[in-house]
């Protein structure tokens, strides 16, 4: 398989039941996942992230996951699972610096949410606003798990067009797992489909 | 200085006060008669064979016999240790971990009381060793049990909040700094309570002892300071100690949080 200078490359990863998954994501691209439920992505996306043990060999730009410490690994390659966590009590408290206003905008939020509790959030707040924390960090690679799940048509549409905008601006490699066919036609440009203990290409670029 | 020796009929006539409240929680169905007269006999049985141990160990003072009951003590207040967690880690680390850090800071403060500050001769004397082992291995004890049992109970409740912490690029220390903490802490509380309540809501049990045994007071108060910032020592260090060993263990080389090493 090709690659990009600067892209994410799987090689023959092994996860779960998963077995010799191989393709890479140049920068600036969007993969979506798709599959039956159990049949590993949200596996595979911890594999990528290196939270999970695996077979087989990922590499970023060239560099090999297991030459660099974990978390250097998992600062360029950040993962956001389906459930978000926070664990302080303000939202504020989840982010290193102040919380970009153009961003919160776009996701339909005002400045005044870094103060808000964590505990007074709704689910869609809480997914959008997990989304946000791993893009201030600015990582060469985000994996999305069903990053849209909790929102209504209309959000999870505006924050899809947030997120390609800064995928784009931003060059970053992206795995999105999804399942509603109609946003993986509007996401990505190749469409890796997990079946049972592999993969499927669905569709390569237009 | 001269202590009253009990006779074993006085002593009976005590073990009669028990029994007194046994048929009182019987005839009021407390239902916990049974438990009052076994803990008493093991009581008396327990502590028999105990002082008749120290007795042999002070008649002979041979430092290899203290060794070996230092040894034995340990090892009991390990396997202590390792039944008090709800969840522990899986194979030899669940004793060795507790035990390590018993042995370290145990062991050390006892060894620098007896050398620096007390100084008996020979300085491994029984009568000095054992009693003052006994009371800094007990508390360690305590506090290292505690703490391990919450650092694991912590993590096991917490992964997914740890992990999440993992993804956005934080090191595992990070990501376990706050459960580290609380464990060590809950760990020290005990012995730090002890001492901010010592004189004015309890009299100490050493303290009171020695009083009872014709020290005076002043020889008491001071062999009881000595004491108490011993077990505050011992089993701070001892909790720090087996926190840091357990978490670290928690996770693998690649930073993954590994719960498949506690038991469930």
């Amino acid at each position: 398989m090709e690659e990009t200078p600067g892209s994410l490359a799987l090689e023959n990863v092994a996860v779960g039941a998963l077995n010799a998954v191989s393709f890479s994501v140049a920068p600036g691209e969007v993969v979506c996942l798709s599959g039956p439920s159990g049949v590993g992505k949200s596996r595979l996306l911890r594999a990528v992230a290196d939270i999970e043990a695996h077979q087989g060999a990922i590499r970023l730009a060239g560099e090999a996951q297991s030459s660099m410490p974990a978390h250097q690994w998992r600062r360029r390659v950040v993962m956001v699972p389906a459930d978000s966590q926070w664990w302080f009590d303000t939202v504020a408290g989840h982010f290193d610096g102040d919380l970009p206003e153009d961003d919160l905008a776009a996701l339909g939020f005002g400045p005044e949410v870094a103060g808000w509790s964590v505990s007074r959030l709704s689910t869609g707040e809480r997914q959008r606003l997990a989304l946000l924390r791993a893009m201030v960090l600015e990582p060469g690679v985000l994996l999305l798990d069903e990053p849209t799940s909790n929102l209504d048509a209309e959000r999870a549409r505006a924050t899809e067009r947030w997120l390609l905008d800064r995928i784009e601006a931003r060059r970053m490699a992206v795995l999105w797992v999804a399942h509603d066919a109609e946003q993986i036609a509007r996401v990505a440009r190749r469409h890796v489909r997990l079946v049972d203990h592999g993969m499927e290409v669905v569709r390569e670029c237009d | 200085m001269n202590v009253i020796d009990l006779a074993w009929w006085k002593l009976a006539l005590t073990a009669g006060l028990v029994l007194l409240l046994a048929v009182t929680i019987h005839l009021g169905r407390l239902g916990m008669t049974r438990s009052l007269l076994v803990a008493a006999v093991r009581t008396v049985v327990q502590l028999s064979l105990i002082g008749l141990v120290l007795e042999a160990l002070f008649a002979v003072g041979s430092p290899v016999w203290v060794l070996l009951m230092a040894l034995v003590m340990l090892l009991v207040a390990g396997r202590e240790v390792m039944a008090r967690q709800g969840r522990r880690l899986r194979g030899p680390w669940a004793f060795g971990l507790g035990t390590g850090a018993m042995f370290v800071s145990s062991f050390t403060v006892t060894v620098f009381l007896l050398a620096v500050v007390i100084g008996p001769r020979p300085w491994y004397e029984p009568q000095y060793a054992i009693p003052l082992l006994g009371m800094i291995l007990g508390n360690a004890m305590t506090g290292i049990a505690l703490s391990l049992d919450r650092l694991t109970e912590a993590v096991w409740r917490q992964r997914a909040v740890i992990e999440s912490r993992l993804m956005l690029g934080q090191t595992w220390r990070q990501a376990v700094g706050d459960i580290r903490r609380d464990a060590m802490r809950s760990g020290m509380m005990p012995s730090i309570n002890a001492m901010a309540a010592a004189g004015i809501v309890s009299l100490p049990g050493m303290m009171t002892g020695q009083i009872l045994a014709g020290s005076p007071p002043g020889v008491a108060v001071k062999y009881q300071i000595m004491v108490m910032f011993a077990i505050t020592v011992g089993s701070g260090f001892g909790s720090v100690m087996a926190v840091a060993w357990g978490s670290r263990r928690l996770f693998d080389e690649r930073e993954r949080l590994r719960l498949d090493r506690l038991t469930s």
